[in-house]
């Protein structure tokens, strides 16, 4: 039967029953607008993320303390700018074009992860950064992997790969510090009570506060809740930070033999409200740096696009 | 602003001299030589990878999902498969 003669309730029943049945959505493919329309504000967001998550640590490349330490971090900032193309990419699919996104997060209309708004004033932020928040990246990114949408599901399986060297970086630099002097291992635990609960908040609202959540659980744009996804970081996470005799920033932070898991302290979310909207601590930072990288890389994409011009009338006049 | 959007190229690479090329993704670049440095960038930069292919995406012409008739095989086609056939080791020594 032709897909274009059926009603689109009809249509709309065989996606659900696709996504159902565990099928991927693919680019060419029918799917709800608002379907469309979710993933493209998701991808959107989180390319923006990582190409704004290179900013609070790129910062240190050049005050890293060696050179092994120097290489690991140009290559972890290497990274986050790659997994933006590959988002911006798996966005395009969608049919929204890279250029608009791009110019979507230059004017401060586009929203990424409120984390990256906090300020990195030590070496240990690298460190916190790489271990706290890529961890709760990292279980985030591993569950949209199971999600219906084939390109975004694909590129999250290479950036998690990568991601899993972002988590390893950052715990042995913390690992080092909190095995030195005593003014290292305070300066470790000055930037976990810094990090904890913007990295909390980075999971996102609870699921009674979140617009999206229901719909992208329906149509496992997520596979997890917002609430899931913390709680998996939060027991994962605290174990670790326990074992190297730090301490987690939360009086009320125990384990529940009942539930099995982390009693935490929920974090304020009017914060991740205003950090998100653009009132955050470090966004306009971010932004002019952000703005500034883009008007000082011009003359290099006028180069290479007239280079492609060029050779494109070579190769036409030989 | 128009200056960063380009034409995409798919990338395949390959990942050991004689197999066979394999689609990992695609990139933005304003030509063919440039589109294979961004892959070898985006795609190259961590595992090994001993050959890289860029072609221009609109290049590419696919089959879509929605025309499932076009794999339809209207025939039994099991005589294709080398499993279809179940001849003994031996002749049969009580045949005519």
């Amino acid at each position: 039967m032709n897909m274009q003669e059926r009603a689109p309730e009809e249509k709309q029943a065989d996606f659900e029953a696709r996504i159902n049945r565990g099928e991927r959505i693919e680019p060419g493919d029918w799917m709800p607008e608002e379907y469309r329309k979710s993933l493209i504000r998701m991808i959107g967001q989180h390319a923006h993320s990582e190409i704004v998550g290179q900013l609070p640590e790129g910062k240190w490349i050049p005050y890293a303390p060696g050179f092994r330490r120097k290489l690991t971090l140009i290559a972890k900032v290497q990274d986050e700018a790659g997994h933006g193309q590959l988002l911006y990419r798996a966005a395009e699919t969608l049919g929204k074009s890279r250029e608009e996104m791009m110019d979507e997060l230059l004017t401060g209309k586009a929203k990424y992860a409120n984390v990256f708004n906090y300020p990195t004033p030590t070496w240990a932020d690298v460190g916190a950064i790489g271990w706290l928040v890529d961890t709760s990246a990292v279980i985030n990114q591993t569950m949209i992997a199971q999600g219906s949408y084939g390109p975004y599901a694909r590129a999250m399986k290479r950036i998690c790969y990568e991601e899993s060297f972002h988590i390893k970086q950052g715990y042995d630099l913390i690992v080092a510090m909190a095995n030195g002097i005593p003014e290292q291992r305070s300066m470790v635990q000055d930037a976990i009570n810094r990090w904890w609960y913007p990295t909390l908040m980075m999971s996102g609202p609870p699921d009674s506060l979140s617009l999206h959540s229901k719909q992208a659980l329906k149509w496992k744009i997520k596979t997890k809740s917002n609430e899931q996804v913390r709680q998996e970081f939060v027991d994962l996470i605290v174990p670790q930070i326990r074992a190297l005799g730090l301490d987690v920033p939360d009086k009320e932070c125990y384990y529940d033999e009942k539930t099995g898991h982390h009693h935490y302290t929920q974090p304020d979310w009017e914060e991740l409200k205003r950090v998100v909207s653009g009132d955050g601590p470090c966004n306009a930072e971010r932004l002019a740096v952000r703005r500034q990288a883009h008007e000082e890389g011009r003359w290099v994409r006028e180069a290479l696009a007239a280079k492609g011009e060029k050779n494109r009338q070579d190769r036409s006049a030989a | 602003m128009t200056d960063t959007q380009w034409e995409t190229y798919e990338v395949f690479h390959q990942t050991k001299k004689g197999d066979a090329h394999i689609h990992v993704g695609s990139v933005h670049a304003p030509d063919p030589q440039m589109a294979l440095q961004l892959a070898r960038d985006q795609f190259a930069r961590r595992l090994k990878c001993t050959s890289l292919w860029v072609v221009p995406s609109r290049c590419v012409t696919a089959t879509n999902y929605q025309d499932e008739d076009f794999f339809a095989q209207t025939t039994d086609k099991s005589y294709r498969d080398p499993k279809a056939f179940g001849a003994p080791d031996k002749l049969d020594p009580h045949a005519d």
